[in-house]
């Protein structure tokens, strides 16, 4: 008898593994429901956009809205191309100034910057990564706009204009652009970096000819994850860019993006199940898939990459 | 052909070394200046700031102060009694009426008539607005303007940041606004969003990094939390409006909980729908930071952990996660300080245009820090442009006490990781 219950629990022990812990287990779930709420807010993100976008396109044409050059929502104007040439706009200035500086500080910090330098450096591009944007909206607005009007000419240059926000927005990108290159850099083995050296290559060279072009994907990712955020950008557009939209590819001009048109008409008095207020839902529609399509390519891109030096 | 190929050599074998290092020494020093420069965004920006916080006014008073004095005794000095003779002698009745409806004078506090007295009577008006660097260096120029365009005006030097900025309601004239509601909306909404976020977001990394074993389904989660982090927070400030303002608007505004006195007026822009928005917004922040950190914890100790018979669950919260905490904690509060500069999500959402009103609860209307600065900065008149600075460094000094807080809490929780070993 003894024997067998000796026997029994040797078993039970061995069995460990199986005894069912209602505990874990719904710690286990509650884990997973967390992890699951990202699948929800996607879930909800396309939902609430797909359904009011639909309503939306179910009164105006998608050729309509993709393919006319007005943007008027008071006689039912809905071309979407305004908003998407300021857009263009301030994004193409944005990286004009975001590219080149950050790949030429990416460049420094992890070819020539001595180890004090880039410690002291880093933190700084790192604070200017953290300033959140309202507060790029506000000195592009006093600061920024006034310079660029004195020095083309007050009636050339609008008081709201997309040249100074996009310039703006190129210093807020600049310290993404270039802590993703440096990341790219650094990941370019030292074998290479060795063998031109070996070769008589001066540090300039070395830089230019071999690291850069080897780096070139992960360059071009952070070249395209820096372009979705700039699209996606709000706040200093908002303040900086102009209010009202306006087909011109003039920088100097005013011109409303898809996000400043966004938060001007929300930030109103907008009554739900207008046209208005669906019209935003298409427009979001639109930037949600623009800046994931770029996101995505350029998570493509960098795994790519990374295959080439495995 | 071969003594051709001998004679001839090819141009990139061409030595020039001194041509080359003049050109490395010149790039070198594009590069370097390249750098110098974003430090010089970064020094400009904050120079900017500092700069329209302070400075000269010139102030123009409606009625002179010291014409109110009554029975010998300053404007400053009145009691509430003589502060309402004041008033019920300069202001129309019709105006007074109205103040009395708002609520009776009679119960009033004496600071309280003492700010409608300034608003109503004196009412100060600002001129002229210098900055910093004006007030210092061009000080005959301003003392000009005052004598030529304002010679009643008086010329004070004013610190735009002041307590009575952090102290004050919202107001429609600059002098007089300040920060209060703005302040505790943010923090309201930040408290919100952390109690939602934070459990969430951990949970989340604990999932994917401890349990999820390598399917197609958990693979998709990963994926879509690295394209969740990518979109722009203006869509987020959508999804919060159409699921949080409209869909949940009973949840959301309180009613459904009877909390709210007047369920007719009461909509879902509140501080609850504030704080969910945001909370969405920064999750895959926080998890992305949070498997970071627990990616970093040695394999060895989880397996030692497992192998003196602990559970999953035990092996994670009594040995991981106290491994990883100060850096999961640095990670959040990185995230956090991100929401509380977040603007465009919050006004899509409806935060108020004007809020004279403190928010008492998460179903009260918001206001936040940052949507103040937009309101601010988007007026014309100069006076707004410094008060929008000033509520700047109230923000900036706010995320900088966070960030603060937080290191000195990881150093703590690091010293107390290496008493115990």
């Amino acid at each position: 008898m003894q024997h067998g219950q000796y026997k029994e629990e040797m078993t039970g022990t061995l069995n460990l593994a199986r005894r069912s812990r209602p505990w874990e287990q719904a710690i286990q779930a509650f884990l997973f429901f967390c992890a699951a709420v990202s699948i929800l807010t996607t879930l909800g993100i396309v939902i609430t956009l797909g359904t009011e976008s639909w309503t939306f396109f179910n009164h105006v044409s998608p050729l309509e809205f993709f393919f006319t050059f007005e943007w008027q929502p008071t006689i039912e104007q809905f071309g979407i191309w305004p908003l998407f040439t300021a857009t263009f706009m301030t994004s193409l200035a944005a990286m004009v100034i975001a590219l080149p500086l950050g790949l030429g500080v990416a460049i420094y910090l992890s070819e020539y910057a001595p180890n004090a330098v880039r410690e002291t450096l880093k933190p700084v591009l790192e604070v200017l990564a953290g300033i959140p944007t309202v507060v790029y909206g506000y000195f592009a607005l006093t600061v920024v706009t006034p310079f660029l009007r004195n020095v083309f000419g007050q009636d050339r240059v609008d008081v709201y204009n997309t040249l100074s926000a996009g310039l703006v927005m190129g210093i807020l990108i600049l310290p993404l652009v270039s802590s993703m290159c440096e990341d790219a850099l650094s990941s370019v083995p030292n074998s290479l970096r060795e063998a031109a050296y070996a070769m008589g290559a001066t540090k300039l060279e070395l830089s230019l000819n071999i690291m850069v072009p080897s780096a070139f994907s992960g360059i071009a990712a952070a070249f395209i994850l820096g372009l979705s955020r700039a699209v996606g950008e709000t706040m200093i557009v908002a303040l900086a860019a102009g209010a009202g939209p306006n087909l011109t590819l003039n920088p100097f001009k005013a011109a409303e993006t898809m996000t400043g048109h966004i938060v001007r008409i929300s930030g109103g008095d907008i009554g739900y199940d207008t046209i208005d207020y669906q019209s935003l839902f298409a427009i979001a529609l639109v930037l949600f898939f623009v800046t994931l399509g770029l996101n995505v390519l350029s998570r493509r891109i960098i795994r790519k990459y990374g295959e080439v030096y495995e | 052909m071969k003594t051709d190929f001998q004679t001839s050599p090819a141009p990139a074998f061409r030595l020039d070394l001194a041509g080359r290092y003049r050109k490395g020494t010149l790039w070198s020093t594009v590069f370097l200046a390249i750098t110098l420069l974003s430090v010089f965004f970064l020094a400009t920006l904050i120079w900017t700031i500092v700069n329209d916080s302070f400075g000269y006014v010139i102030l123009v008073n409606e009625t002179d102060p010291a014409s109110l004095a009554r029975d010998g005794k300053a404007l400053e000095a009145l009691d509430a009694a003589g502060l309402t003779a004041v008033l019920e002698e300069n202001l129309p009745g019709r105006r007074l009426r109205s103040l009395s409806n708002e609520k009776p004078l009679a119960e009033r506090s004496r600071d309280d008539l003492y700010s409608v007295v300034m608003d109503e009577v004196v009412n100060p008006e600002v001129k002229a607005a210098f900055d910093l660097s004006e007030s210092v260096l061009a000080k005959e120029t301003i003392l000009q303007t005052l004598e030529e365009d304002y010679p009643e005006g008086d010329l004070i030097f004013r610190a735009w940041l002041n307590r009575g900025f952090l102290g004050a309601a919202q107001s429609s004239v600059a002098i007089a606004a300040g920060v209060r509601g703005a302040i505790l909306g943010t923090l309201m909404t930040i408290l919100v969003t952390i109690v939602i976020a934070f459990p969430i977001g951990i949970g989340a990394a604990i999932f994917l990094e401890e349990y999820a074993v390598d399917n197609r389904l958990n693979r998709f989660i990963r994926i879509n939390i690295y394209n969740l982090a990518g979109v722009p927070s203006i869509i987020y400030g959508m999804l919060g409006l159409a699921l949080f303002v409209r869909l949940a608007e009973p949840f959301t505004s309180g009613t459904l909980f009877g909390a709210v006195a007047d369920p007719t007026t009461a909509n879902g822009r509140t501080v609850l729908s504030a704080g969910l928005t945001l909370a969405l917004l920064i999750l895959p922040v926080i998890i992305i930071n949070a498997q970071e950190a627990l990616r970093a914890v040695p394999g060895m100790l989880r397996q030692s952990s497992l192998a003196v018979g602990a559970t999953k669950w035990q092996t994670v919260w009594h040995h991981v996660l106290p491994a990883s905490f100060d850096r999961i904690l640095t990670g959040t509060v990185l995230a956090i300080s991100r929401a509380i500069g977040e603007t465009a999500p919050l006004v899509v959402v409806g935060a108020s245009t004007f809020l004279s009103q403190d928010p008492t609860s998460v179903f009260s209307k918001f206001t936040t820090l940052p949507i103040q600065i937009y309101q601010w900065t988007a007026r014309p008149q100069e006076e707004f442009r410094r008060i929008a600075a000033a509520a700047i460094l109230v923000l900036l000094i706010l995320m900088l006490s966070l960030n603060a807080i937080a290191i000195v809490l990881r150093n703590r929780i690091r010293t107390k990781k290496r008493l115990s070993r």
